[in-house]
């Protein structure tokens, strides 16, 4: 083998390198499982239904941040006729009063930093 | 045609993982067992091909230069185009890897209309590569959010630097643009220009076709469909602390997205797709032009019986004297 040493190294930093998620797993004793949320009690039902709110509730935040300031739409209703006020603070933050039990959970899981506390109060010590 | 069959084969592997993990959900073959043997494939593969490369004799250094060699010291040499040194060497291993030095000098071969036979650079296949592999890169990287926890801040600052515009919602990640239009560039080029059509074979379009794949499923699946990204990282996770566990909730895109990866690692090592290691390998970029400067023995070389003149002189030795002939020796 010829300079059998470099390439010997560099085949060891490549697998170093590529099982990262290993030995940084390993390293860091990280939990393999889903965080836990903490739901809000009482209320039973969101806008929409969960597995709907999980995938696109982002969607949802940014039509109704867009509708409310953009087009003074405050108002949401309901397939049952329940109305809701399109706002963060009041409406979803009512019933989903601990941010860092509910919030953050998922997004310090997915490393996901969203930018709605660039202009919202964000509520301190987990109770809004 | 040829671009039918590679078509016609991802067309197939689609139909494989949906049936198998979108009808049939065999959720845990396609979400344990192909990763693990794909990855498992990948790094065998990559060593194996690496070491045969490595057990091939390397008799002398390829000089293909650009630049004048090093010689006296009165004459400026070209260290970069022509290096003699290992400092040398690495400058130039790391434009070709980094920034693909070499296909900057690409050049295009056309016939005019008058009939007259033009050379020309052409430097859009450089930098639909340079968009290609740059952000492949990065997004491979941007995956590690699904692999490690905690999510170490180097791939934060990424994503944010990635989804720097802020558009839409979720936030449109450069590199994913970047990577469709390099590779839709790619693959027309392969499609629209004669000559390249002519000698491109079925392996050339099945790695695009496999990359635009793996991108589009990715790409619907941010924007588009959606996925519960919580039990994507919960599977991801399982895999990398070899306690794979199986959420209910993932729908069949997902399988879709990691089984098309899972064949383009297994795929790799056997496929053009390894210039990925080669390129560190390749004989006429990575060895110094020293061929003046250092003797280089063939390896295959057979061994020769020689008879110096020593030994023939100690032959003769006494007719030597003899004859009054001066001898070496005294």
């Amino acid at each position: 083998m010829y300079d059998g040493g470099k390439i010997i190294t560099g085949l060891l930093v490549f697998l170093i390198l590529v099982t990262v998620p290993v030995w940084f797993n390993a390293a860091t004793h990280a939990q393999a499982r889903a965080p836990q949320l903490k739901l809000p009690e009482g209320a039973t039902a969101c806008v929409e239904p969960t597995a709907e709110m999980r995938a696109t509730h982002m969607e949802l935040l940014n039509r109704w941040r867009n509708a409310a300031v953009r087009s003074d739409e405050r108002f949401f209703t309901m397939p049952d006729g329940k109305v809701y006020e399109k706002s963060l603070s009041l409406t979803c933050l009512k019933c989903h009063d601990n941010k860092e039990e509910f919030c953050d959970r998922c997004h310090n899981y997915l490393a996901v930093s969203p930018y709605c506390w660039d202009c919202h109060v964000e509520p301190k010590g987990g109770r809004s | 045609m040829r671009a039918l069959t590679a078509l016609l084969v991802v067309a197939v592997l689609l139909g494989v993982v949906w049936l198998g993990a979108g009808v049939a959900g065999w959720h845990a073959f396609f979400g344990v067992a192909v990763p693990y043997a794909a990855v498992l494939i990948f790094l065998i593969g990559i060593v194996w091909r690496v070491v045969t490369w490595a057990r091939s004799p390397v008799p002398f250094r390829i000089p293909t230069t650009c630049g004048q060699q090093r010689s006296l010291d009165w004459i400026p040499s070209s260290t970069l185009e022509n290096p003699h040194d290992g400092w040398g060497v690495t400058r130039r291993m790391a434009l070709e890897v980094l920034l693909f030095r070499s296909l900057f000098r690409n050049t295009r071969t056309e016939l005019t209309p008058t009939k007259r036979l033009v050379y020309e650079s052409d430097r859009y296949l450089w930098v639909a590569a340079l968009a290609f592999h740059w952000s492949f890169l990065v997004i491979f990287l941007r995956h590690l959010r699904f692999f490690l926890q905690p999510v170490p801040q180097l791939v934060t600052f990424l994503e944010s630097v990635d989804g720097f515009f802020q558009l839409a919602v979720p936030t449109l990640f450069l590199s994913d643009v970047l990577i469709l239009a390099a590779l839709l560039y790619l693959l027309g080029r392969r499609l629209l220009n004669r000559q390249l059509r002519y000698i491109s074979l079925p392996a050339d379009y099945f790695a695009l076709f496999l990359l635009l794949a793996v991108a589009i499923t990715g790409v619907l699946m941010r924007y588009v469909t959606k996925v519960d990204l919580v039990a994507a990282k919960e599977l991801a996770m399982g895999l990398v602390t070899f306690s794979p566990k199986v959420p209910t909730v993932i729908g069949t895109p997902f399988y879709i997205h990691i089984f098309f990866v899972s064949v383009l690692f297994a795929y790799f090592p056997f496929s053009k797709l390894t210039h990925m290691a080669g390129i560190f390998l390749s004989p006429t970029r990575n060895l110094a032009n020293n061929n003046r400067k250092r003797r280089h023995v063939n390896p295959w070389n057979p061994e020769v019986e020689v008879h110096t003149y020593a030994q023939w002189e100690e032959d003769f030795h006494d007719k030597l004297v003899a004859a009054g002939i001066p001898l070496d020796k005294e």
